[in-house]
């Protein structure tokens, strides 16, 4: 039973992931970009939410909803101020740019917020700690099934826009040959800048679920980036529902490897990417021969 | 009335002067055709005409220089690239639907399906999964449904089989018959002086010959093609 239970908690973990890794896929998918700052986003979503809880008292959720217009403008000048700029000058420039900004954004939240941890756990409502014993060894938090059907609907919504209506088809047109796309009159500075703020609003609401399961502070960004990272790898590169899936396999190998020892949690994450790194990228055909050759010189003995 | 003026265009990748010093004019409801070997700088006017490339032009009286490949498209100017250039992602009709633009004309998805009927059956296909026959009459039609001013054609048979050639080319002549103005390239010369009104032949980035397709002798636009002398 605890192993099922892991699993159930790795898939609960897991959604959140794919809920941070969700904008870094879009930005890649669309514009072949790495965001190197989109974890300091998703921290920076999680401030501007814990300021207007602080002001207004407002719940955690409530306070979202304000930041997300915010977001959204962010993402728009974030894309034509820096993005749009470095990505003219080659594929390494936007790298450079976005861990530069990765720093400027780490620096401001240290200056404005001092190095204090926070959290918005205590402003989200019961959510926060309510939970459902199905049996002895095996429970369900609130909170987890909320991120859990968040992130299916998030995911589902962008599914529906990118097949279902014309600015979706113009985004996928833009990222399958932006020069042709041009030519058929798609501005594809105005599609990337509308990419750039769906992700900069995904990150934010990564930001907000952070907030509320664990506590944060203005270095927390890019631990949540190399998780959001590998789980965009695990799915596959620029692939959408592959995300989903990718960070949920990233959150199951995190709570198995717990089961191990807890201190092995993070470890078999990395290593389930690595895995699937090497397979991925040829590196299978390198490897696996001399496996099988291994085996078969075992077997034969 | 002259559609579009073309002014001492140059074009350079870098170092490479593609299209030295290149004039013609372009009438309403023409069809030109743009000859000339490899290398000659046809596509590289045909993308500068576009907005690809951002030399100075004019089209319409108005000075198109500094305007961006995706707003020319909303004056008029359409571009069927070289190598066609489909989304791959898409369905057929997906790329057709995204290149819709303000324009109103009688181009929508139901007319540019009447055109190719071929495309009728394979609507919701990917392009990727088209032949290339099927590939081209998307790319046309793509560019059709901006419902364009000024049609160009940047070798639309290339790497097509005979037959499907003169398939997409018996639905250009019905485009040409609606009225369009077409500038086309075309490495093909029988099919060039056959579907053209008027010929403009380069070389080496310059126009070496122009005039109606009917009145050059195939000799001297051979010669043109080539850019060999006059024997003495």
């Amino acid at each position: 039973m605890t192993l099922v239970n892991a699993v159930l908690q790795g898939i609960f973990l897991g959604a959140f992931y794919a809920v941070l890794a969700c904008g870094l896929s879009i930005m890649f998918g669309v514009m072949r970009i790495i965001n190197l700052a989109h974890g300091d986003v998703a921290v920076l979503g999680a401030y501007i939410v814990f300021v207007i809880v602080e002001h207004t008292g407002v719940s955690a959720f409530v306070a979202f909803a304000a930041a997300l217009p915010v977001m959204v403008v962010l993402g728009y000048i974030l894309q034509l101020t820096v993005l749009e700029r470095s990505l003219k000058a080659g594929i390494l420039t936007p790298l450079l740019a976005t861990f530069g900004l990765s720093i400027v954004i780490q620096n401001l939240l240290q200056l404005t917020f001092s190095p204090d941890v926070h959290s918005l756990g205590g402003s989200a409502g019961v959510v926060t700690t309510s939970s459902w014993q199905v049996t002895s060894g095996l429970s369900v938090s609130a909170l987890g099934i909320v991120v859990l059907a968040v992130a299916v609907l998030v995911f589902g919504a962008l599914q529906v826009f990118l097949s279902r209506t014309r600015a979706g088809w113009v985004m996928r047109a833009t990222a399958e040959d932006a020069d042709a796309a041009e030519l058929v009159g798609i501005d594809s500075r105005s599609v990337y800048a509308r990419a750039t703020a769906i992700a900069v609003a995904i990150a934010a609401l990564g930001g907000l679920f952070l907030g509320i399961r664990s506590v944060f502070d203005p270095v927390s960004g890019p631990t949540q980036l190399i998780f959001a990272f590998e789980a965009v790898v695990i799915g596959g590169m620029g692939s959408l529902w592959g995300t989903l899936f990718g960070g949920i396999a990233l959150g199951v190998a995190q709570t198995l490897g717990a089961q191990v020892h807890p201190q092995f949690a993070v470890m078999a994450g990395h290593l389930l990417f690595l895995a699937v790194l090497i397979v991925r990228f040829g590196g299978g055909r390198a490897v696996l021969p001399g496996v099988r050759r291994a085996l078969l010189l075992r077997t034969a003995r | 009335m002259t559609l579009l003026t073309v002014e001492s265009l140059d074009c350079r990748y870098g170092l490479l002067q593609a299209v030295r010093g290149v004039s013609f004019e372009i009438g309403q409801g023409e069809t030109v055709a743009l000859i000339g070997a490899n290398g000659a700088g046809k596509t590289t006017l045909m993308r500068a005409v576009a907005g690809a490339h951002r030399p100075h032009g004019v089209f319409d009286g108005i000075d198109i220089t500094r305007i961006p490949a995706h707003r020319r498209v909303a004056l008029g100017i359409a571009l069927v690239p070289e190598g066609r250039r489909l989304f791959p992602g898409l369905t057929v009709e997906e790329n057709l639907r995204v290149a819709t633009s303000r324009r109103r004309g009688r181009w929508n998805v139901k007319s540019v399906l009447e055109v190719f009927p071929l495309l009728q059956p394979r609507r919701h296909v990917a392009a990727a999964n088209l032949s290339g026959g099927e590939q081209q009459a998307v790319a046309i039609g793509r560019a059709l449904m901006s419902n364009p001013r000024l049609l160009l054609l940047d070798e639309v048979s290339l790497g097509l089989a005979p037959v499907v050639v003169d398939a997409v080319y018996r639905s250009l002549t019905d485009v040409i018959r609606e009225g369009a103005t077409v500038l086309l390239v075309e490495q093909d010369l029988t099919r060039a002086l056959k579907v053209a009104g008027r010929v403009i032949c380069m070389l080496e980035g310059r126009v070496v010959l122009e005039g109606d397709a009917a009145s050059l002798d195939r000799d001297r636009v051979v010669r043109a093609y080539f850019g060999l002398k006059r024997p003495a």
